[in-house]
Formats: structure tokens, C-alpha cells, sequence
């Protein structure tokens, strides 16, 4: 059974997430074991002006299907659209976004497939795939082997590249929803409540400034100024949101968000092992902490022991003055 | 309400920067690792109590929490530990741990809910260990349930849940009509989190995280059922899907440098490592 079927994703705007573009990359890097080319599926409620701007991937074809009950996404009504198109592929593949998560193993499990989800690398073995996923909180890394006919993944964003139009134009093919199962007919989505921030999302910013329980109840009074410096996104320490200073979907760890940004900047994070855990695999860790014995140092390419509540301030004074206008 | 929570047992993951890996990177060596519950898992037991209680008196049982692992004897403190937490009966499926995945998992369970037919199934979203983050959604697909995961806050409501669910940039909330299965996320157990139709919202306000147990009722679990059953009688026929093939630790980060002041801090992210 050749080939890979990409599943894109749609933002609120109608848009295609740019997280797809990882998933495209996955599918092309594991084409030689598949059979050379790949299909992209949009889903959606208005999913034609979706699969418009992605038809300049190399893709064999951009399969859309449209439906007003694929409006709000729901796993219960994607999945066996998707399970159905994904039966004539070798391999279906999505970005691991809480999407991507909720949604692949449903698909899998439909198809009866092995799922391996989060990968931060995809080999081609001679007609094998060879898939590395974190594991242990990342600290330890698995290859990992899938036997049955048809495997199912999610790519970790920040491990791939995202893919760059290749010119051409793939031929854009309707396609019917599948009926769904009962489980459809039991679940309602409610609302989606975005979190009000002008900085970008945690998972997908090129910069984050995270910060610690040592802010107090001055966390967003101080990394706000620096975030909107650096352009950065905000995440915080366990510790700092359970203390109340940052919301819940601020954190960064094992049991938060996982990011790996080209600049993570922790500001007054000690660095227990937890969130460690989160953000390791960012390209450059600066840390400032008046505890020059902070674990954060160990891992840190620049460290500055310094009190935040001066550092912070000054270093985005510094930035505006060496950079202006941004 | 009856509600079923699947537990794993997993090497202490306050402590998981410890595991070894072996030379020949064939397996994962957590010796010396203390054997805990897998947190998202306690925290979908916590859950579970608050849906089966009024929270005033805990001890007042208003419904069923069952709590099932697959693996060897061993774990059968895994589930003791929750029936001193206040689950009321305990299953194990004998298993050896490093002969599961989580399709094979998701399709023990399946044959489990259908004997035990729950009207809730509560599990943490992933375990800590493989991070496979599959068994629930595969469980929900093979019930043909609907399914809530990554859930943060649960309200109870006559004959569905509302759950609001930690997504990528907000909270997404879903209503789910019963028999449903649901994931949880680690605000599940804030003080406000979960709420059952016995438990009055404006008044009651649980205490932050999960519940310990006291220890007249660990004494108590030794008496609650546990019962045993074989990964052959519920999932027949199911071979192993997924290979780990060889585990490696993740490249080492190493101390860079101490900069003197913001000043010079600036001109290295600039300079050297050319990121602004």
C-alpha cells in the first residue's frame, strides 16, 4: 500500500494552521519507504478556500472535504473521514497540536493501526519507517517500530521544518463525509474561549520569556514589556501558576506545554527537573536568576545572575535602544 | 454514577532524569526508581471521587469508582493505594509490562467496559513514561463513545458532562452524553475543578490537588475487592503492534557562559548566537 496522506489543519480564522507545514515535511521525509509521493486531506465547514493554499506542496492531490458538521471540529465526526480516505495509504500523518493529539489516535484506532504520536524524527529504513519519540518526559529518546499495515502519526512541530511550496499545482478532489459512528450523535462542542493575548501562541512563538514563582504577583507587569520586545510569547513555571501568578496554559513542563523555541528566556526559574522537561529542546536558554547555584545555569547557554526585578527592565530598555522599532 | 479508571504504574517521574539506558540501548533501566501511579492518572482518580461524592462527606459513597491495571502482582499497590484513596473495587489484568501497547491496552479495556459497563471512563491523558497520549481516544474509537480529552474542568449535568479542555490557545468545552470516555490534564484537580450533581458549586471548594489517605483506610483497602483477570480473555488474539527498537538519551546540554550584565547579555544573543 504506497504512499502518505498528510491531514491539515485548519485554524479559527479559515486558514491552514501553519503547523500543517510540519506534518507536510514529516510525510516528504518519509517518502521512499511509502512509494515517492503524498495526498493532502483538509476537513472543514468551508475547507475549499483551505485546500487552495495548499496545493503548491507537491502533493499527488488535495483531497477537501466540506461539510457544516465538520464546522467545529470534533474527533467523533473527522475521524471517519479520515480513517476512510487514510485505507488506501501506508502511513497518515498530522502535527502533534492538541488537535493532532485528540484526534490520530481516534483515526488509528478505526483502522486498527499502531499510532506513534509526537515524533521528533521519522528514518526510512528500506522500506521501513523508523519513528524517534520523546519518551520518559524526554528524557530518553525511542525508536520506534510500527507492524501493522497502516501506521498512524503526529509530528512534533518544533522538530520539523516547515515545508516550503514547491511550485506545481495538485488537482483539488471533493470528497463525501463518511457517516459517522453513535459516538458523534453524544458529543456537542460548546465554545472555544481563546485566551486574550496579542502575543503568539506558547506551542508555535519563535521567542518565549517564561517566568517563575520569584515574580510574584508582578509576572505579567514585568515579562509583559520584555515579551512584546522580543515579539515573544509568555509561559510560566509550575510553580508560578500554582502560586495563581500566570494561568494554567502558561505552563511549560512535563505536564505543561512542551516548547522548543529558537530563544527561550527563563526568567526567576530555579529549573526543576519538571520544567526542564518542557523546554530543553529550545535553540538558545537564557537564564536570569539572582541564585547564581539555580539548576537553570546547567542547561543555560547565557546566564546572568542578577536580581529580574532590576535585569528585566533593563534588558528591555537595552533591547528597544539596540533595536529600534523592533 | 459509575465510573472506571484504567491506572499505570510508572517510574517515579519526579526522578525520571535518572533513568539509565542500557549500552545496547535495548531497554530503559529505572533501578532505583520508586514505583508510583502515574500523576495524570491519580488526577483522574481524584476526579472520579468527586464525581461519586457530594463533597461534604466523602465517605458518603454516591456511586462507584472501579480502578483496573494491567501488569504483574506488583501492581497490585498501585491499585491498592487507590482503594485506600477511596476507589471501591480494584481489577488487575495479568500482564507483563514490556508486552503491552496502547492499541493492545486500548482493546483489553474495551472487553473490560463492556463486562464492568461503566457509565465513565476516567484516565490521565497520557502516562508518564511512554508519553504515548493514545489509550483513551483508541478506547472512546472502539466503543463508539464520545470522548472529552486533556480535560480540565468536569461539570456534571443529567446524563452528560461538560468539560472544558486545555487545546492550543484556550479552553475548548465540549458537552458529552454518557456512556463517555474522558482524559484529564493536570488543572483537573484544582479546587474548583470537577463538580458532580450532588455537590453544591457555590459552596463547596475542594482542597488543591489530590486527597491522601489516611491510614485507618489504608488498613481498610487490604479488605476491598480485587479482582484478577488475563490479557487473554480480554483481548484475544491481539499481538503486540508497536516496537521500540532502541532507546537513546537525549543530547546533553552543557553550561554556556555567565554574562556580567544585560549590556553584554544583548550583544551575545545578537553576536553569537544571532537570534534577535
Amino acid at each position: 500500500m504506497p504512499h502518505a496522506l498528510v491531514v491539515a489543519e485548519i485554524a479559527d480564522d479559515g486558514k491552514v494552521k501553519k503547523a500543517t507545514l510540519a506534518a507536510i515535511s514529516f510525510a516528504k521525509k518519509a517518502l521512499p519507504a511509502v512509494g515517492g509521493s503524498f495526498s493532502i486531506l483538509v476537513l472543514g465547514g468551508a475547507a475549499k478556500a483551505a485546500a487552495a493554499e495548499l496545493t503548491g506542496f507537491g502533493a499527488d492531490k488535495v483531497l477537501v472535504c466540506e461539510d457544516a458538521s465538520l464546522a467545529k471540529y470534533t474527533a467523533e465526526h473527522y475521524a471517519p473521514t479520515i480513517a476512510e480516505a487514510g485505507k488506501s495509504f501506508a502511513l497518515i500523518v498530522a502535527t502533534a497540536t492538541s488537535q493532532g493529539k485528540d484526534l490520530m489516535p481516534r483515526v488509528a484506532a478505526r483502522l486498527d493501526a499502531a499510532y506513534a504520536g509526537d515524533c521528533a524524527d521519522v528514518t526510512v529504513e528500506g522500506t521501513s519507517l523508523r519513528y524517534k519519540r520523546p519518551m520518559y518526559a524526554g528524557n530518553a529518546f525511542g525508536t520506534v517500530e510500527l507492524t501493522t499495515p497502516i501506521h498512524v502519526a503526529t509530528a512534533r512541530q518544533s522538530e520539523f521544518d516547515a515545508a516550503t511550496p514547491s511550485g506545481g499545482s495538485s488537482p483539488v478532489e471533493a470528497l463525501a463525509k463518511a457517516a459517522p459512528g453513535g459516538g458523534a450523535a453524544r458529543v456537542e462542542f460548546v465554545s472555544l474561549e481563546a485566551v486574550k493575548s496579542e502575543r503568539p501562541e506558547l506551542t508555535e512563538a519563535r521567542v518565549v520569556v517564561s517566568g517563575g514563582r520569584a515574580l510574584k504577583d508582578q509576572f505579567f507587569q514585568v515579562l509583559e514589556p520584555l515579551a512584546k520586545a522580543l515579539g515573544a510569547a509568555i509561559g510560566a513555571s509550575r510553580a508560578a501558576v500554582d502560586a495563581g501568578y500566570a494561568p494554567g496554559d502558561y505552563q511549560v513542563g512535563q505536564t505543561g506545554k512542551i516548547v522548543a523555541p529558537e530563544l527561550y528566556v527563563a526568567v526567576g526559574i530555579s529549573g526543576a527537573i519538571q520544567h526542564i522537561a518542557g523546554m530543553k529542546s529550545s535553540k538558545v536558554i537564557v537564564a536570569i536568576n539572582k541564585d547564581g547555584e539555580a539548576p537553570i545555569f546547567q542547561i543555560a547557554d547565557f546566564g546572568l545572575v542578577a536580581d529580574l526585578f532590576q535585569a528585566v527592565p533593563a534588558l528591555t530598555a537595552e533591547l528597544a535602544k539596540r533595536r529600534p522599532a523592533g | 454514577m459509575k465510573v472506571l479508571v484504567p491506572l499505570k504504574r510508572v517510574a517515579d517521574p519526579d526522578n525520571a532524569n535518572r533513568i539509565k539506558i542500557a549500552a545496547s540501548g535495548a531497554a530503559v533501566d529505572t533501578t532505583g526508581l520508586e514505583w508510583k501511579t502515574n500523576p495524570f492518572d491519580e488526577y483522574a482518580l481524584e476526579a472520579a471521587l468527586r464525581l461519586t461524592e457530594n463533597g461534604k462527606a466523602p465517605k458518603q459513597r454516591l456511586g462507584e469508582v472501579v480502578v483496573a491495571t494491567l501488569g504483574p502482582k506488583e501492581c497490585e499497590q498501585t491499585l491498592r493505594s487507590a482503594l485506600a484513596t477511596g476507589a471501591d473495587r480494584a481489577i488487575r489484568v495479568e500482564a507483563t509490562d514490556d508486552a503491552l501497547d496502547g492499541r493492545l491496552v486500548a482493546h483489553a479495556l474495551k472487553s473490560l467496559v463492556l463486562a464492568e459497563k461503566p457509565d465513565l471512563v476516567l484516565l490521565g491523558k497520557q502516562a508518564v513514561d511512554g508519553d504515548s497520549n493514545q489509550v483513551g481516544q483508541r478506547l472512546a474509537e472502539l466503543l463508539d463513545w464520545p470522548m472529552a480529552t486533556f480535560a480540565a474542568t468536569i461539570r456534571e449535568e443529567q446524563g452528560a458532562l461538560l468539560v472544558g479542555r486545555e487545546v492550543d490557545g484556550g479552553v475548548l468545552t465540549l458537552r458529552v452524553k454518557l456512556p463517555a470516555v474522558v482524559t484529564v490534564d493536570l488543572r483537573i484537580v484544582a479546587p474548583t475543578s470537577v463538580y458532580s450533581l450532588h455537590t453544591d458549586q457555590s459552596a463547596h471548594k475542594y482542597g488543591d490537588g489530590v486527597r491522601f489517605a489516611p491510614l485507618p483506610a489504608i488498613m481498610a483497602a487490604k479488605k476491598k475487592p480485587l479482582d484478577t483477570k488475563t490479557l487473554a480473555e480480554l483481548a484475544p488474539g491481539v499481538a503486540l503492534s508497536t516496537k521500540t527498537l532502541k532507546f537513546e538519551k537525549p543530547a546533553a546540554r552543557s553550561a554556556g557562559v555567565r554574562v556580567k550584565d544585560v549590556s553584554e547579555l544583548v550583544d551575545k544573543l545578537m553576536n553569537v548566537a544571532k537570534v534577535l
